[in-house]
Formats: structure tokens, C-alpha cells, sequence
């Protein structure tokens, strides 16, 4: 099987470029992961990419697979066509090879304030919550943090300083949609503005390609509706 | 010395639940905190815990901590340190309110309290009916606790330094730790990060085998610095298989499947757990539920063309039950797989997954090592909680969902003591000046390529072999045969090592340095795990000696004590008498 990777170390490289290898032997089934670990372990040791748990929850393997962003540990080789092209997330720096640096993600996940916030005073037993009420962070608390709805979002690659993106949208809506929350008034005030919430126009590429099949352009709906409706 | 240092109350290694939890107490008291992980925090391998955590909060059945206290000794096959098992059965169910505080969202019960299912060894009055004692949130509990205390520690301020990896600690003449040596993996720059008190939070060593249910960072880094600097592991022959990882690939999927009431099948269609353990089947402990798997399979009743695993059926839990409480096993099964357990049963076999030795602490997270006549001296301003620590809760064999509440129980214990032991004593100790340099020493051969024309081996080449050799060689049984080879095998291992070399020497993100770093630490786990177990003549727990058959409470009813010294090994008492309550006095373990 082909594959065509995206290359670049700082400190050797000039410019990144796309370098070619061939892996034989191939078992059907093989994660994209595991096809990248035997390459790094059987044909090139340098080259660099995160992973860690290799099945879809710590998020750390997000790339860009034959051009749209997925997990390579929960991605099939079998699917994919020859020769499969990797390259980093797109949209921000490159540390070295498929590796990018993540800082502006977390910083944009950091502004909605992702934790629960309440006022009342803290009970000596758990704050209770219907299962209909939980079932609303359902599609919502999910998210892994891997980055690659953000990373697919041009309005992100547009603005990934002032809009925060649908990744951090989600964690906004996940905490609104939460019964024991207490903070909507700030939580909401806090997104005004033509950037931070409303730089979103439905595009629907993080909902594409969400390794977690969550809906980011939903949670933002909601929070437009609900801003409307705390309005009237 | 030209490294830069930072100073800090306290240092943290390691961004997983018990890290968090106690970072995030810090916090809290104003305390200065660096947390140092060499993963994004919520890459931390808590994130893949799925069933939940005990607490007898009596939500579904009735229940009380003493019954989760005499499970968890019973599962620990009387190896379990009481003192400690005690405490963390009492503290289990404000541990997890406070959780649900944080935001952990819980799936809920009608009445809108916190949902409860039932886990293997669980029971009600001392060994009755079956209990239902495991606080979930449907099955990715561990994501959302490592998320929310992610959250929390933002707010709270804690420093991160993300992307670090630790080296080693830094030691003064009397032997205390003064902080630790990292590296920045990004630029491959060191950093001295100075504390006065350091706690080790850096979970297990599952890489050791070949198909574990574990993510690739799991390479015991925390453990080995301890051996490096003189501290012994602590039952390091206890390594937990999970009865059903996915066949062949090592996926875990949770005990809270057969808690919801799915079961195990062979070859012949039978449920064989119900000649095992008539009571409790297929929710008995791991150790028994793995060994009869292991068993079936020996005795020809596989499934497969292999006949090489066994069938776990939930499909007659219906779709509902399947998407509500196990949505995250679903997809592994089908991403995995290709089957969709809504239709079909998994195919599974026992898996490595947990480590329960480690660095031997009391029950407030300290680290306690023989010094003289005692065996249980404290290391002032040192600690460890969660798998990297032995308390030890967990003796011979964990009980699911007694892991996520463990690391939360001794990461706010630790947290707690540090805070009191920070009064007492507010200021940096000196840093020797030469501290730095034997440490730098042992990472120059990482640094830039030598030129010895000398026969060498790969670092993948090297884990490879280590894992096929442990897995081989120190599995759900063993023999005295069996564990020699496997000790010879890995000192060879170790020997190789000495002249591995990579093939890429440069500064940025280079993650092959950062996998010859970690193999260097998993091979003494490695030797650890396999010398403890070649000593210990008993059957106990999860360490299954097919040539001594019996628990022998005479001469083993004890804890082993590794020293990376001549890798000599020591024994200590186990801590029999409870806080408060009766000790439990071993019995003939029967599920």
C-alpha cells in the first residue's frame, strides 16, 4: 500500500514537503495508526506524530487523511484510496511533521469557561439532574479534544483568534444545556459580538468529519436560539 | 549548570485522575502547583476508564462502605493493606459527590440521583446478594472525571506544563526529593523544576505486554524514576488481566457489560462462569473470571477456527440498553471488529490491564520504604497515588471500579497532606550543585549519535521483544520454568538496550527519544514484575503459579519489596489491622 506523508522537521528543512513510502503486507483492517507506527518502526524512525490510546478517546491523532481530518486510530486502511495522503491539521503552525501546535485551540476551549458554574449554595449530597435532563449533555460532553472539527472550519483558519470555533462552541453549549448550570446570563453575554459565536455560518464541515459523530453546528444553533430567546 | 528552574510548592507528575485530583486540592489552598505531563492532560489514559466507580452510596441496592470495605479485601485475596482499604471505602461516596460538584455527568436514576450498576465481587452484607455499587456515566466514566477535573484545574490555576517528560528526581545527600529533572519533548531543552514536596502520579505499565488494553504512553515512567532513585516497588508480581479485552487486539470492553447482564460463552454455546463461581458467575472477580477463560480455552472449548477465544453475548440486552449505558463499547466492537453487539457477541480474551504493585505508600499517599528495623519509614515530602502507587487497596487483585476511585481518593488524600505538611514546612531545601549531572549523564547517549561500529538494535525492536517475552513468560500462569526464562530473557533485554541506537538525533518533537526514554523505564518494570513473581511460591490473587497451586498464608500472606539494587528483593507485612472496624481474616476465597 501507498501512502504520501507531509514532511517537515525545523531544524533540517527549509519547507515542508510530501515524501513517499510503501508498506507490503498489509492485514485487512489495519488502523491507519498502526500503518504509520510499522512506518516509523520498520522504515523511518523520525517520522513524528502523537497517538496514544489507539482507539478513539484521548484524541491525541488527528489529521488530515486523503484530505479531511479524522482519527488515525479509528480509521481503516481498508477505506481508503491509494496513495493515502497525510498531512497535519490544516489551519494551524506545524511543530514538525504531522505534529501542529494546538496552543490556540485550547486558548479559544479556555474562553468559554468550560466548567460547571453554580451559585446556590453546594448541597452535602449530589445536585440532581432527571435522566431527561442528562440526556440533553448526550452528543455534547463527548468531545475529545482532538481539534479536527476546529481544524476543518474556514471561518476558524479565518479568525482562530477572535472566533472560538466549534470545538470550544460545543463546550459552551454543553455547560448552557446543563440543568445544574447556573451561569447562562454571563455564559451567553460572553459570546456577543460578530466573532466569537456568529463568525459560524453553517459550513457543517466539523459535523462532517467529528471522529465522535457529535454535532457542533447544532450546539451553536442552540445557543443562537437561545440568545434570541433570552431577548425577547 | 545552565539548565533554567522553576520553583513551585509543589510538583506533580503526571495528568491523569489522582494527579488532578490532588493538583486541583493544591490549588485550592493556594498552594503553587506544576503538573507536568508528557501527553495534553486529557490525553491521560483515565480517559479510557469506561465502567465507573465504586461508592456505597446505596442508590439501587442497599449497601454501606463496610460491605465495599470486605469486597475489596476479599478481591485483594487478603493482600490488601486494611488501614488503607478502610479509608478509601469511607471516603468513596463524598469523593463522589464532590465529583458530580465538579460537573462529572453521571447518568441518573429516575429519582435524578447518581446511577449505580453492578461490578464483578461486589455484594451486599458481607458476601450476600449481589450489590449495585458502580457510579457511571453510561461507559466513558473515566472521560468525563479526567475532563471535568481538567476543567476544575483551569479554573483553579493550576500551572501545566504540557508535553513535558520527567527524567528523574533530583535527591540531596539525606536523600530527599527536591523536584525532578523534565524535558521539554517540543525542543528537547531541560528544565530543573524545584518543590518542595513532589508527588507521583504517572499510572501504570501496561505496555509490558504485548496485547494490553492500554494506551502507548502506559510505561510506568514514575516507577522506574522511584527504582533509579533508590525507592523499591511493592508487589510488582500482581499485573491484572481483564477477562475480555477484544480478541487479539487487547480493546477493552467493561466489566459493566456483564453488569448490565451480558455473559460469557464457549465453543459449546455454554455459560461457564456458573461452573466456576455457582454465585456470583460472571460477575466474580477478574483473576477467577480470566484464569476459566483461560481454562475453556486450554481445554479445547474456544471459539473461532483457532478455538483461541471466548463469545461475550449482550444481544439480548436489547438496543436500548446497549445505547443508553454502553455506547462507547459499541462503537470499539464495531470499529474493531466489524460487529455490532446489538446483533451479535464479542469475541474476547484475557488481557493485560492494570498494574497493582507499584510505590509502596501509606493511606495518605506517602511514600513509605524500609529503612533499619522499619519497614514502613516515611520519605518526607515524597508521594505517589493512583496505579503508579501500591496503598495498598488493591493487593492481589483490583476489584473493577475500585481503580478510578482509587486515584481520586489518594489524589485528595495526597493533596490533603501536602497541604499540612507545607505548613510545616514553607521553604525550598538547597539544591546540591552537582544535582543535575549524573541525570544529565545518563541522557547523553540519547543526545547525538556514537560512532561504535558494535552489533545494535532498534528501540521497536527492543519493546517488541520485551513484550513478547512477558507475555510469554510472566501471563495468567506461570511457572518456576517458565519465570526463569523470562527473567533471563529480560536482563538480555536490558543488555541489548545498553547499545540500541536511533536512527534521528534532532531536538524537535522527536518522539523516537521519547520511546527509547520510556523503554528504559518499561524494562525495569519489566524486571521488576518478573523477578517478584519468580520468587513468590503461591497461587494469589492474580499471580497464578500452576506448580504451587495454593494461597499459602504462612509463609506468603506478605508484600514483596523490589530494589533496582542487585535486584534484591524484601518482603514486609501486609497491614492486616483496619482504622477502625474488625480485620478481616483470610478465608477460602469462593465467588
Amino acid at each position: 500500500m501507498r501512502f504520501t506523508l507531509y514532511r517537515f522537521n525545523p531544524e533540517t528543512d527549509s519547507e515542508p514537503y510530501m515524501k513517499d513510502y510503501e508498506l507490503l503486507n498489509i492485514e485487512p483492517g489495519t488502523m491507519l495508526r498502526d500503518a504509520l507506527l510499522r512506518i516509523k518502526n520498520e522504515q523511518d524512525e523520525s517520522l513524528s506524530f502523537r497517538h496514544s490510546c489507539g482507539e478513539g478517546v484521548c484524541g491525541s491523532d488527528g489529521m488530515n487523511i486523503n484530505g479531511k481530518n479524522g482519527l488515525a486510530c479509528v480509521t481503516s486502511v481498508d477505506s481508503l484510496k491509494e496513495p493515502v495522503t497525510i498531512r497535519p491539521l490544516p489551519g494551524m503552525p506545524v511543530i514538525r511533521d504531522l505534529i501542529i501546535d494546538m496552543t490556540q485551540f485550547f486558548t479559544q476551549y479556555h474562553v468559554v469557561k468550560p466548567w460547571l458554574i453554580v451559585k446556590d449554595p453546594i448541597p452535602d449530597v449530589e445536585l440532581k439532574q432527571t435522566p431527561e435532563q442528562r440526556d440533553k449533555l448526550d452528543g455534547l460532553y463527548e468531545c475529545i479534544l482532538c481539534g479536527c472539527c476546529s481544524m476543518s472550519c474556514p471561518s476558524f483558519w479565518w479568525n482562530p483568534d477572535k472566533f472560538l470555533g466549534p470545538a470550544a462552541l460545543l463546550q459552551s453549549w454543553r455547560f448552557l444545556a446543563d440543568s445544574r448550570d447556573q451561569a447562562t446570563e454571563e455564559r451567553l453575554e460572553a459570546l456577543e459580538g460578530p466573532y466569537k459565536l456568529f463568525r459560524c455560518h453553517s459550513i457543517m464541515n466539523c459535523v462532517d468529519v467529528c471522529p465522535k459523530q457529535l454535532n457542533p453546528t447544532k450546539a451553536i444553533g442552540n445557543i443562537k436560539k437561545l440568545m434570541l430567546k433570552n431577548m425577547v | 549548570m545552565n539548565i533554567s528552574t522553576r520553583k513551585f510548592d509543589t510538583l506533580v507528575i503526571g495528568a491523569g485522575g489522582a494527579g488532578l485530583r490532588a493538583s486541583l486540592q493544591l490549588s485550592l489552598a493556594d498552594a503553587t502547583v506544576a503538573v507536568i505531563s508528557k501527553v495534553f492532560p486529557t490525553r491521560s489514559h483515565t480517559v479510557a476508564a469506561q465502567g465507573g466507580m465504586n461508592a456505597a452510596l446505596g442508590n439501587v441496592s442497599s449497601d454501606h462502605w463496610h460491605w465495599h470495605m470486605y469486597d475489596t479485601v476479599k478481591g485483594s485475596d487478603y493482600l490488601g493493606d486494611q488501614d488503607a482499604i478502610e479509608y478509601m471505602c469511607r471516603a468513596a461516596p463524598e469523593t463522589i459527590i464532590e465529583l458530580e460538584h465538579y460537573g462529572v455527568p453521571f447518568s441518573r436514576l429516575e429519582n435524578g440521583s447518581i446511577y449505580q450498576r453492578p461490578f464483578g465481587g461486589q455484594s451486599q452484607n458481607f458476601g450476600g446478594d449481589q450489590a449495585a455499587r458502580t457510579c457511571a456515566a453510561a461507559d466513558r466514566t473515566g472521560h468525563a472525571m479526567l475532563h471535568s477535573l481538567y476543567q476544575q484545574n483551569i479554573k483553579a490555576k493550576t500551572h501545566f506544563f504540557d508535553e513535558f517528560f520527567a527524567i528523574d528526581f533530583i535527591k540531596n545527600e539525606k536523600g530527599l526529593i527536591l523536584g525532578a529533572i523534565a524535558v521539554d519533548i517540543e525542543t528537547n531543552e531541560k528544565l530543573i523544576i524545584e518543590a518542595k514536596t513532589v508527588l507521583i502520579a504517572t499510572g501504570g505499565a501496561g505496555q509490558l505486554f504485548r496485547t494490553n488494553t492500554n494506551a502507548s504512553i502506559n510505561t510506568g515512567d514514575g516507577m522506574a524514576m522511584a527504582l533509579r532513585a533508590d525507592i523499591p516497588l511493592q508487589d510488582m508480581e500482581f499485573f491484572q488481566f481483564h477477562p475480555t479485552g477484544i480478541a487479539g487486539k487487547g480493546m477493552l470492553i467493561t466489566e459493566g457489560v456483564r453488569g448490565e447482564g451480558g455473559y460469557l460463552v464457549n465453543c459449546e454455546g455454554e455459560r461457564f462462569m456458573e461452573r466456576y463461581a455457582p454465585h456470583a458467575k460472571d460477575l466474580a472477580s477478574r483473576d477467577v473470571v480470566s484464569r476459566a477463560i483461560a481454562i475453556e480455552i486450554r481445554e479445547g472449548r474456544g471459539c473461532g477456527p483457532n478455538k483461541d477465544y471466548v463469545m461475550l453475548k449482550l444481544d439480548h440486552l436489547g438496543s436500548e440498553v446497549i445505547k443508553k449505558r454502553l455506547p462507547g463499547i459499541r462503537d470499539t466492537s464495531m470499529t474493531f471488529m466489524g460487529v455490532d453487539p446489538i446483533e451479535e457477541a464479542i469475541p474476547v480474551f484475557p488481557t493485560a490491564h492494570y498494574t497493582m504493585g507499584g510505590i509502596p505508600t501509606n493511606r495518605y499517599g506517602q511514600v513509605v520504604v524500609p529503612v533499619g528495623t522499619g519497614s514502613e519509614e516515611v520519605i518526607p515530602g515524597l508521594y505517589a497515588a493512583g496505579e503508579c502507587a501500591c496503598a495498598s487497596v488493591h493487593g492481589a487483585n483490583r476489584l473493577g471500579g475500585n481503580s478510578l476511585l482509587d486515584i481520586v481518593v489518594f489524589g485528595r488524600a495526597a493533596g490533603n497532606h501536602i497541604i499540612d505538611y507545607l505548613k510545616e514546612n514553607p521553604h525550598h531545601k538547597a539544591l546540591p550543585e552537582d544535582c543535575a549531572d549524573s541525570i544529565l549523564k545518563r541522557l547523553e547517549r540519547w543526545e547525538k549519535p556514537t560512532d561504535s561500529s558494535e552489533k545494535s538494535y532498534t528501540i521497536p525492536e527492543l519493546k517488541a521483544e520485551l513484550q513478547q517475552v512477558m507475555e510469554e513468560n510472566c501471563g495468567v500462569f506461570r511457572t518456576e520454568e517458565v519465570l526463569e526464562k523470562g527473567v533471563i530473557a529480560v536482563k538480555e533485554i536490558k543488555a541489548k538496550l545498553k547499545k540500541a541506537k536511533m536512527s534521528d538525533y534532532s531536538n524537535v518533537f522527536n518522539t523516537a527519544r521519547i520511546e527509547a526514554l520510556e523503554l528504559e523505564n518499561l524494562v525495569e518494570i519489566g524486571l521488576a514484575t518478573v523477578i517478584s513473581a519468580l520468587a513468590r511460591k503461591e497461587s494469589r490473587g492474580a499471580h497464578s503459579r500452576m506448580d504451587y497451586e495454593e494461597r499459602d498464608d504462612i509463609n506468603w500472606m506478605k508484600h514483596s519489596l523490589y530494589f533496582m539494587e542487585n535486584n534484591a528483593l524484601t518482603f514486609k507485612p501486609v497491614r492486616s489491622k483496619p482504622m477502625t472496624v474488625e480485620s478481616f481474616p483470610p478465608k477460602v476465597r469462593v465467588y
